[in-house]
């Protein structure tokens, strides 16, 4: 076995790659429940990547064939029911977990320097799973489907001049038909998952580099002989982390937070499986029923609703009354995410030591992404608009009062070290 | 905490437990992935048991059938082709049926049920062309009789009991499907039938 | 951090029941209280399928076998009962009207039925079936209050009889009005009402199956899965704990 390993370290670094990254990665020994969301996206990836292959290999791809082919695996192909209803929760799922993660970097400051880069990748990572999520809800081809895709695809229409072309472009047809589906199959089975895959490497390779962030906000890499012998802690940490720093208050990835996290995904599981077995449609939230029906071009549903996960920004658009300023903002809401790293100056990056206001802000933004993604499930009434206005005003307001208050803020003093 | 030592045992005891427990999770998670490669519904019924109606053959007609998308042959037999059958076991490969190309109850020289009526499915076990059917020219193939089966891919040659001729590139006898009578008139091809 | 929950939570409820009054009407259905495990009404209800809806709607989904399988029917007595477009028993519930003269004879197809349930949900259907009534005005002479301007006729006329609107004298504000109150037959059926509404909803049951004929299935495998997870969870949770011993206080 030793003799086994040697070989291979000669020709590749296995024992080095394993070391560098889990067995003397140091890792803050103060993670919370906040920390396991990161390893649950990098699980709901697998099931979305595994259940995928196997979901292609009786998925037609057509027009004609895409419904009735969705519903052959669920009734007869052994366990496709199974199959693909982890499939479906696994995309839910995946917002789930990457909409928490991501809160957690705004909780703690996790996007702040040097971690920037870390955070943009992140954002990518989002935006590619948003395309990769619309575009394979058009798959299963029914109503909601049709209809979602059109409705998404027509907010390209409202870019001046180019914007009618483009959507015909995107279609490839005068409406969505099988070209679209074509096209949108090719790009969910394979273009965006290799993208993926590949930012969802950079996103770890950078923070590897930079090293993890923890509730606190405290750096754990302190200059080089600054830390008395016995302060240190007594694991061994890679040279490559140790060479330039003392590190202190942190443990090694593997195997401490693997179990850790072994445990937190059980728990997950509990919660995944419970819907995969017991709840498959949420409700009508992961499935929506109008769903169920194949795609009719000739037939609107009473009431449009994207999937939950884009509600939130679903309902920034509707709240606008003006097209072109509506898809702006949409996507202005998901800028200004990508631009947070700058967007605040505060030199402290723990929600735990910020000031007051920092908290009520942030508590403000929560409840109004809650609140959007509750409205852009619902039809456009008077009420919900003027709802929906109101927290648009909130969501935006986060990061203008965030870019004044955090230039001089009043922070309370943060420790040298990790006490807890 | 404590400064205990480290209960060694009792860490390999749970990691070893923790392992095979999520070893048994991924054999377990394996399987519907595994299982989803069987033939589905569809495939099954497809492949389903066929029906011939045979009630309607004259005697050296052949009848063509799919079953499980392959060419299924009924040929009812004329006392000539039967007697034929007879006397060839030196210029054959498997006179005698030994392979197991055919369900045990059509072991015997007319390699069928009904020494009249030869199924058969008409895939050459050379390389998978479907031979011809030579009712009255196979002594063109064979001298002296009068009907078999050629297969023009590589010229391999079968008597009309679809036994393999020596001297020709397929290996084995014509496989002989599972089959039975439901009645006089109708054979169900792709099951043994409770009689087997 | 615990405010932080309370208050969003706080938030979100205010929201969600001032959302809940502004909801629009929608007519109240009646509750189907539908069982999966009651074979002897989805059995009752594929006869009705069969021999009522399948003339014009499909279950183009569904197979026989399986259907017949899964309700406990023995396959050969299915076939020479259920099956009445001489298919194989493994084929596809299809039917043999063609989609254009549907299309032209009611002014539109007959949707398939197979999803049904998983589109308007089984409450929709168990209502819809007892809710026809009789209205000159429309093409086939019937309505139907859940469905209005309905394109079918009402093929159950047989066994539930003629339904009409009823409305009843009732004292209201001092003055005796016609109140609404709700849908009686003339009795002319082969059933009486509460047969006819089991018979709705052992029909409205069936449909429950085919929208997901995998259910009991998922849901005994829900429960291993289970089982499996929490005998994990327990085995992760020691392990993490023995080995945080390590780092707990150094």
């Amino acid at each position: 076995m030793k003799k086994l390993i040697a070989w291979f370290d000669e020709r590749i670094p296995m024992t080095k790659t394993w070391n560098i990254h889990l067995a003397q990665y140091p890792a803050p020994k103060n993670f919370n429940f906040w920390y396991l969301f990161g390893v649950l996206a990098m699980l709901v990836l697998v099931n979305q990547i595994l259940t995928g292959i196997w979901l292609t290999m009786n998925y037609v791809p057509s027009a004609d064939g895409a419904f009735a082919s969705v519903e052959y695996i669920m009734r007869d192909i052994d366990y496709g029911w199974l199959l693909r209803y982890m499939h479906s929760t696994g995309a839910s799922a995946f917002f789930v977990v990457v909409y928490l993660h991501m809160f957690r970097g705004m909780m703690y400051g996790s996007y702040q320097k040097p971690r920037e880069l870390l955070w943009v990748f992140g954002m990518l990572i989002f935006l590619v799973l948003m395309a990769e999520a619309f575009m394979g809800y058009l798959l299963p081809w029914g109503q909601m489907s049709y209809w979602g895709a059109q409705v998404i695809i027509s907010l390209f229409g409202a870019i001046p001049i180019i914007g009618d072309d483009l959507t015909l472009w995107i279609r490839g047809d005068y409406v969505i038909s099988g070209a679209t589906l074509n096209r949108f199959f090719a790009l969910h089975v394979i273009a965006l998952p290799l993208v993926l895959v590949i930012l969802v490497f950079l996103h770890i390779i950078a923070l590897h580099e930079v090293g993890s962030n923890n509730p606190e906000g405290i750096n754990i890499k302190k200059p080089k002989g600054s830390v008395p012998e016995e302060e240190k802690p007594k694991f061994k940490f890679h040279e490559r982390f140790t060479n330039k720093y003392d590190i202190v208050d942190a443990f090694p990835f593997f195997p401490y937070y693997v179990v850790k996290d072994l445990v937190g995904i059980g728990i997950f599981l509990f919660l995944f499986c419970y819907v995969i077995f017991f709840a498959p449609a949420m409700g009508g939230l992961f499935l929506e029923p109008p769903n169920f029906e194949p795609a009719n071009p000739l037939k609107t549903p009473e009431h449009i609703a994207p999937v939950w996960y884009f509600t939130p920004f679903y309902a920034i658009l509707r709240a606008v009354p003006d097209k072109l300023l509506g898809v702006i903002l949409m996507f202005g809401a998901i800028v200004a995410l990508f631009l947070l790293p700058w967007i605040d100056r505060g030199k402290v990056r723990s929600i735990r030591y910020r000031c007051g206001f920092h908290k009520v802000n942030l508590t403000l933004f929560v409840i109004s992404f809650i609140a959007l993604g509750y409205l852009g499930l619902k039809p456009a009434t008077e009420v919900y608009t003027f709802f929906a206005r109101v927290f648009t005003f909130l969501y935006f307001a986060f990061f203008v009062f965030l870019f004044f208050y955090s230039k001089n803020e009043n922070t309370k003093p943060v420790p040298e070290r990790i006490t807890k | 905490m404590s400064n205990a030592p480290v209960d060694k045992g009792r860490r390999r005891f749970l990691t070893v437990a923790t392992s095979v427990v999520g070893a048994a999770g991924a054999v377990g998670v394996a399987v519907p992935f595994i299982a989803s490669w069987n033939p589905s519904a569809k495939a099954k019924n497809a492949g389903a048991p066929v029906e011939v109606n045979i009630g309607k053959a004259e005697p050296g007609q052949m009848i063509r059938v799919e079953w499980r998308g392959q060419p299924v042959w009924v040929v009812r037999r004329t006392p000539e082709m039967l007697n034929s059958l007879e006397g060839l076991a030196d210029q054959l490969r498997d006179p005698n049926s030994e392979e197991p190309q055919q369900p045990e109850y059509a072991a015997n020289l007319y390699r069928s049920r009904k020494e009249e009526y030869f199924v058969a499915v008409g895939i050459c076990t050379h390389l998978g062309c479907s031979p011809q059917y030579l009712e009255d020219s196979f002594g063109e193939q064979v001298e002296g009789i009068s009907a078999g089966f050629f297969c023009p891919c590589h010229g391999s040659k079968f008597d009309i009991a679809g036994r393999v001729f020596s001297g020709v590139p397929a290996p084995y006898n014509l496989v002989v499907p599972p089959h039975y009578y439901i009645d006089d008139n109708t054979i169900l091809v792709g099951e043994d039938g409770e009689q087997a | 951090m615990k405010q932080f929950l309370k208050t969003t939570l706080l938030v979100a409820a205010t929201i969600w029941s001032v959302a809940g009054f502004a909801a629009g009407p929608t007519v109240p259905l009646d509750e189907a209280k539908v069982d999966l495990h009651d074979k002897a009404s989805l059995q009752r209800g594929a006869q009705l399928f069969m021999n009522y809806c399948l003339g014009c709607h499909s279950m183009e989904y569904q197979r026989y076998n399986r259907t017949f399988n899964d309700l406990g029917i023995p396959e050969d007595l299915g076939e020479a009962n259920l099956q009445f477009t001489g298919e194989k028993v493994g084929d596809l519930i299809t039917n043999a009207m063609p989609t254009e003269a549907a299309g032209a004879w009611f002014g539109t197809a007959a949707p398939d039925l197979t999803l049904v349930a998983r589109v308007r949900g089984a409450d929709w259907i168990y209502t819809y079936l007892r809710s026809f009534y009789v209205d000159e005005s429309r093409p086939f002479g019937v309505n139907n209050t859940v469905f209005p301007n309905v394109g079918m006729p009402h093929v159950l006329q047989e066994l539930q009889g003629v339904p009409r609107k009823t409305t009843e004298q009732r004292m209201i504000d001092g003055e005796m009005q016609d109140v609404y109150v709700g849908i009686k037959t003339d009795g002319s059926g082969m059933l009486s009402e509460s047969e006819y509404d089991q018979a709705m909803l052992d029909l409205t049951n069936f449909l429950v199956y085919t929208g997901e004929p995998m259910l009991l299935e998922q849901r005994r495998l829900g429960w291993k899965v289970f089982g499996f997870l929490l005998v994990f969870t327990i085995l992760a949770w020691l392990l993490k704990r023995e080995f945080f011993k390590d780092v707990k206080k150094k």
